[in-house]
């Protein structure tokens, strides 16, 4: 006779929560690990080595061409940062960049993928690919069309405003404003791309049923197709919010981090490649990693961006 | 089962070539046994790349050259070489580096030791400035190969208008009533870059002062001098630039390349440049980009002093040949240094490149002098010359100088301060840069 103890109860409880699959159920799940296993050590082996590598780096003051020089530090390196008003600066240009070009992208992205869904016939692959072009544009290539647009020499761009000679690039808010222009340019036909599929998902009968009770288009968009793209609509702010947060090759060909334009991607590549101050600049690494993290982070707790469910598994 | 047996012998064969490729690209001798050098260079107009042919043939088969380009911008080419050189890359054995880079380049060891008699030999005859570019703890340890230096530029037309005697050292002072009275700009490299550093050198060590006092210390125990009598007369002259207005447009984000077609199109009338703003006019001239006329009312003299009767000491540039302590033939690397620093080599490359020989006999070249009317103040502006700072940690010093005295507009009579102090908090390792 079997007795049952106290923590019987409540496996079995949680079993009862969450029943135990069949045992086709569960050899599926050792395939789909067999199948996913080798893929998941070599993401390890590709994104966690760096990491830990950057990690054990940053703890050194140590410069590529002093290897005899090389010192344990500790967290000296993280104290010099997050005591230098460069990298707040850097941290407030680069979270400036974030919200500026995330915000008016969603809102034009949401523009363009309505026009992508609606339009129909012949017209929807030229529409569509015409939306996609920048999107497939290098973003160095793209940096240098529009600095060469406002440049003094080459553009043309103060021709066309009316503004002599205006250094758009000597000055931070002017610079900031056209790296923002391009950025936005670049990507948000990404951000339309990912809201199309979640439009796409939008139950029809839904929105019809709306309009025979009498909703305004207004009313349909606010009450019906957005919360139904909410996933989605999440999904894409926290792709291209982490994307932005890694601006670099924009501010690189444009200023390379003059007139106060420093982004924390710029500054990591200054301390690392241009000074070769591998311990400082792993450090600076490290903290953007940081950045990252929270921001995946918030995303995914407060806002409740559910991934299954935009990849349609909800 | 045969198709699958297709793909595999075509994965096979595909691995065979790829692998037969990268051992081609990573063997560093021909199947003759002539070893190949690899020689880095700065970009240019393919001087560098036909000295390569002509020592290659003059060889006899004891070596050949390969060329590899670097980057365009100074920084970005030392970026390269240093990651590449602090991997031991045996692929490199020669390498075109600016003077600047010199002593980072042979305190970090990457620098192959340069026997005594090829010292003597790559140092006679070159200008002294050159001399002191490639050398390092009182040891030549890189080739001078072609030594820069800039001008004061201007158009003859307006200079004489303003009523300015080129004919005697000009001061900025002078340059900039001028050009006020003329209306028009002084070209000048205000960029946040190395050329930033190039003109604060040159005006601090016109001054009498030098930028580091003791260039052989460690970065933590360097003394700087930018905050001293000639740091402040450097900071008044871009505040005169400014507040006259003559500092022209974009003058914030503009290179040496910029100030030059500034000064083409009429922007400025004088400026201060680099030679090869002369081959690239003439060129223009040619093309028909830019009147005859223009080029024709080109004038130059040596570097703008910064007051009456103390001599200035213009930038000197260049680029010296080093040999990488990594390289597999460093003996055949040697061979090909002497061959491409030789004379008939330099005078070839300033004809042919626009850039100045660090040979000084070289002008006396008759092609040279036909093709460099103004080698003579060129010779003069060598003799002059004071090198930028010498140190091992010149990136730290460049890119300290270049943040605080850009953009032009911000300096003030504090800047020197706050700069050196700002230096030298990023060589304790207390600041970011």
């Amino acid at each position: 006779m079997q007795t049952r103890s106290a923590g019987d109860v409540s496996v079995s409880r949680s079993a009862a929560r969450k029943p135990r699959g069949s045992d086709k159920a569960r050899s599926e799940a050792r395939l789909g690990w067999y199948l996913a296993g080798p893929a998941f050590v070599i993401l390890i082996a590709v994104t966690g080595y760096p990491i830990l590598q950057a990690l054990y780096e940053s703890l050194f003051s140590f410069r590529l061409t002093a290897p005899g020089d090389r010192e344990f530090v500790g967290l000296k390196n993280y104290g010099v940062i997050l005591t230098d008003g460069l990298w707040w600066s850097a941290l407030v240009n680069t979270a400036l960049i974030t919200v500026v070009t995330v915000a008016v992208e969603l809102v034009i992205g949401f523009a363009l993928a309505m026009v992508m869904h609606k339009v129909l016939g012949w017209l929807r692959p030229i529409v569509r690919t015409a939306i996609l072009v920048p999107y497939a544009i290098i973003t160095v290539v793209s940096a240098y069309a529009w600095q060469y647009a406002f440049a003094l020499t080459t553009g043309f761009m103060n021709d066309l405003l009316g503004l002599g000679d205006f250094d758009w690039f000597a000055n931070k808010w002017s610079a900031l404003f056209v790296i923002c222009l391009s950025e936005i340019w670049k990507t948000t036909p990404f951000i339309s791309l990912l809201l199309l599929a979640g439009l796409a998902q939008v139950p029809a009968d839904m929105t019809e049923a709306a309009k025979v009770d009498g909703a305004t288009a207004w009313e349909r968009l606010w009450r019906v197709t957005l919360p139904n793209m909410k996933a989605s609509i999440m999904v894409a702010l926290l792709f291209r919010a982490l994307d932005a947060f890694r601006i670099f090759d924009n501010v690189y060909i444009m200023t390379n981090g003059a007139a106060g334009t420093e982004t924390v991607s710029s500054l990591a590549y200054n301390q690392t490649i241009s000074r070769l101050e591998i311990g400082l600049g792993s450090a600076v690494s490290v903290l953007l990693f940081v950045c990252v993290l929270v921001i995946c982070f918030v995303a995914i707790k407060v806002f409740k961006v559910d991934l299954a469910r935009a990849r349609g598994e909800g | 089962m045969a198709g699958r047996w297709r793909t595999r012998l075509g994965i096979l064969s595909a691995a065979t070539v790829l692998a037969g490729g990268l051992t081609a690209c990573g063997g560093s001798s021909t199947a003759s046994g002539t070893p190949t050098l690899n020689w880095y260079i700065n970009p240019d107009n393919g001087g560098q790349q036909r000295i390569a042919a002509d020592c290659t043939a003059a060889s006899n088969g004891a070596y050949a050259i390969d060329v590899s380009i670097l980057p365009s911008d100074a920084a970005q080419q030392r970026e390269q070489l240093m990651r590449r050189l602090a991997g031991n890359d045996t692929s490199i054995d020669l390498m075109s580096l600016d003077p600047v880079f010199v002593p980072e380049t042979s305190e970090a060891g990457f620098l192959a030791q340069i026997p005594a008699d090829l010292q003597q030999q790559w140092s006679d005859g070159v200008v002294d400035g050159a001399v002191q570019g490639a050398t390092w703890k009182d040891q030549l340890v890189a080739a001078p190969f072609w030594a820069n230096t800039q001008l004061l530029w201007f158009r003859e037309s307006v200079a004489q208008a303003a009523g300015l005697d080129t004919s005697q050292p000009v001061t900025w002072d002078q340059l900039v009533a001028a050009a006020q009275a003329q209306g028009t700009a002084i070209g000048v490299q205000g960029q946040r870059a190395e050329s930033m550093t190039v003109w604060v050198n040159a005006m601090i060590t016109s001054a009498g002062g030098t930028i580091i006092e003791n260039p052989d210390a460690k970065g933590e125990d360097l003394r700087l001098g930018i905050d001293s009598e000639a740091g402040r007369a450097a900071a008044k002259v871009m505040q005169d630039i400014t507040a006259a207005g003559v500092g022209g447009p974009g003058i914030d984000n503009r290179d040496e390349a910029a100030t030059a077609n500034l000064f083409q199109q009429g922007g400025a009338a004088f400026m201060v440049n680099w030679p090869f703003v002369y081959a690239q006019g003439k060129a223009a001239a040619e093309e028909g980009t830019m009147d005859q006329a223009v080029f024709d009312d080109y004038g130059w003299t040596t570097y703008p002093a910064m007051s009456q009767g103390q001599e200035a000491k213009p930038p000197l540039g260049g680029i010296d040949v080093g040999v990488s302590a990594f390289s597999e033939h460093q003996d055949a690397a040697f061979q090909a240094v002497s061959c491409i620093v030789s004379e008939q080599n330099q005078a070839a490359y300033m004809v042919s490149d626009g850039n100045p020989a660090a040979l000084e006999s070289v002008y006396d070249d008759p092609t040279v002098q036909e093709a460099y009317p103004m080698y003579d103040t060129i010779r003069e502006s060598l003799k002059a010359a004071a090198p930028r700072p010498q140190t091992a940690y010149y990136n730290e010093v460049s890119q300290g100088i270049a943040d605080r005295w850009q953009p032009v507009s911000s300096v003030t009579q504090q800047t020197p301060v706050t700069s050196q102090e700002y230096i030298l908090e990023v060589l304790r390792g207390e600041r970011l840069l």
